[in-house]
């Protein structure tokens, strides 16, 4: 069974959540991806505020295709999120509560997951479509000329994700993958 | 001497971008569901579910079926017959992407400088391989590639001494190492000889088989069979989360090489490794 969880999603609501729960998630979630992440980071570093309260917010790795008209968005699966590694403890720090993505993080990452009580969702690469259908509401907040990568304010309606790492920092990736390996390479 | 004019390329190249991101092939479609059957984890075995729905969505909705719609790489073979007229062959292609990306709403996925990082906003320029061949018919194969997957590609310049099973772990590791980062079930394309970018060259193009198409060289047929079961006893599973359904397929091209080299070229494709072709 499926868990329905809705943001924002405060610390008693996380450590609820344990890797390996498949969840469905309502409510409001922010997009960012590479050059999003590096101009939150730059605001931050200014001393200004963020277009967005980052208190208990989720952001979303996504860089959608263009709507269609009368589309509320264009297709709209994970990015991997790796590439946002350098800048999420940062963001955890400042009250960030999650993440939704696609593939592993680093130790920095899940220490400061662990140290914020924070989580990270997978969402399946390439199921776009599926995802698109999930949004109903989208709204471009700031960054405008990042084009794809413009900082959006989303509203989904049971968006199927995966918890990946919880907030004690079990890593589904590292645990699922030696259950299922039959031979090691060498 | 057959005349083509280049406005026909141009309007095949558009169609095929559109195509190539709205419609999952039917042999990955089939790939999908008979790895259903032998998915252990439970996990897996619903991610696989929710990539068939998400083609069937994709489909129905002319959308594309992943947002990355990719960098297009075009493959254009061409009969020495042919005379192309009314323009340059290049700027047709590159117009053909420009209008394919804009008027079906594709994403607009490329930089002007690899620095600077400014988008061209028309998903220009593409990638064009060209092959001259024999005859008079013009085809034309559309390849748009996602970097989830492209990013954990690798190329690995081995010494002869290595070996086929040197090249074996040199394409079971780089497959490891993609993970969950390249959007499991995989489709690897693999390109062993030649010269360094002759290696690239024929691991993209492999990637343009029918999943499960083998290669009419006995013992390269045999590579693929071993190695694909190989690899999905890796237990990187669909996304990466467990299980059994590492890749799709694996296809590999061998190619001439010199003496003192056996380059390897692993490219990896995600679930979602478009190509529409047609032939004029
Ligand atoms: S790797 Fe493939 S499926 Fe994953 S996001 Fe990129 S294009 Fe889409």
């Amino acid at each position: 069974m499926r868990k329905k969880i809705t943001t924002p999603l405060n610390k008693e609501k996380i450590i609820e959540l344990s890797a390996g729960d498949e969840v469905l998630l309502s409510g409001e979630v922010y997009t960012s991806r590479d050059a999003g992440h590096k101009r939150m980071i730059e605001q931050m570093e200014r001393g200004e505020n963020l277009p967005f309260d980052i208190k208990d917010a989720i952001i979303y790795y996504v860089g959608p295709s263009p709507n269609k008209p009368g589309e509320i968005i264009g297709s709209a699966g994970p990015t991997t999120s790796y590439r946002m590694d350098a800048y999420t403890p940062k963001l955890l720090d400042s009250g960030l509560s999650g993440m939704i993505g696609k593939g592993d993080r680093n130790e920095a990452v899940i220490s400061a997951m662990i140290r914020n009580k924070a989580i990270y969702f997978a969402a399946v690469g390439g199921a776009a479509a599926l995802i698109a259908d999930k949004i109903v509401s989208s709204e471009i907040i700031a960054y405008d000329d990042l084009g794809t990568e413009a900082l959006r304010k989303l509203i989904v309606k049971d968006f199927p994700c995966i918890v990946v790492i919880d907030s004690e920092g079990h890593d589904l990736y590292k645990s699922e993958k030696e259950k299922h390996r039959i031979t090691k390479t060498n | 001497m057959r005349k083509i004019n280049v406005d026909v390329v141009r309007e095949t190249v558009k169609k095929l971008c559109m195509e190539a991101n709205y419609y999952c092939n039917n042999d990955i479609i089939d790939a999908l569901k008979k790895s259903k059957k032998n998915e252990t984890s439970s996990i897996g075995s619903n991610i696989l579910d929710q990539i068939l729905e998400n083609a069937d969505i994709a489909d129905r909705k002319k959308m594309p079926i992943c947002q990355d719609t990719g960098m297009a790489i075009i493959f254009l073979t061409i009969g020495q017959e042919i005379y192309f007229e009314g323009g340059l062959i290049e700027k047709a292609v590159q117009e053909g992407v420009r209008q394919g990306y804009e008027e079906g709403f594709l994403r607009k996925s490329i930089v002007k400088d690899p620095f600077d990082r400014v988008n061209t906003g028309d998903n220009t320029p593409a990638i064009i391989h060209y092959d001259i061949v024999e005859g008079n018919r013009l085809t034309i194969e559309v390849a748009p590639k996602g970097f989830g997957s492209e990013n954990m590609s690798r190329i690995h310049m081995l010494k002869p001494s290595d070996g086929i099973e040197g090249a074996k772990e040199a394409i079971i590791s780089t497959v490891d190492l993609a993970g969950g980062n390249a959007c499991p079930p995989m489709i690897i394309g693999v390109g062993i000889g030649g010269s360094f970018e002759k290696a690239a060259f024929l691991s993209k193009k492999a990637l343009l088989r029918d999943v499960g198409e083998h290669s009419v060289i006995p013992y390269v047929k045999n590579l693929e069979i071993e190695l694909l079961e190989r690899i999905n006893q890796l237990g990187i599973g669909p996304q990466g989360l467990g299980g059994r359904t590492t890749a799709l397929g694996i296809h590999i091209e061998v190619f001439p090489t010199h003496i003192a080299g056996l380059p390897v070229a692993v490219n990896i494709g995600c679930h979602v490794t478009r190509h529409a072709k047609k032939i004029i």
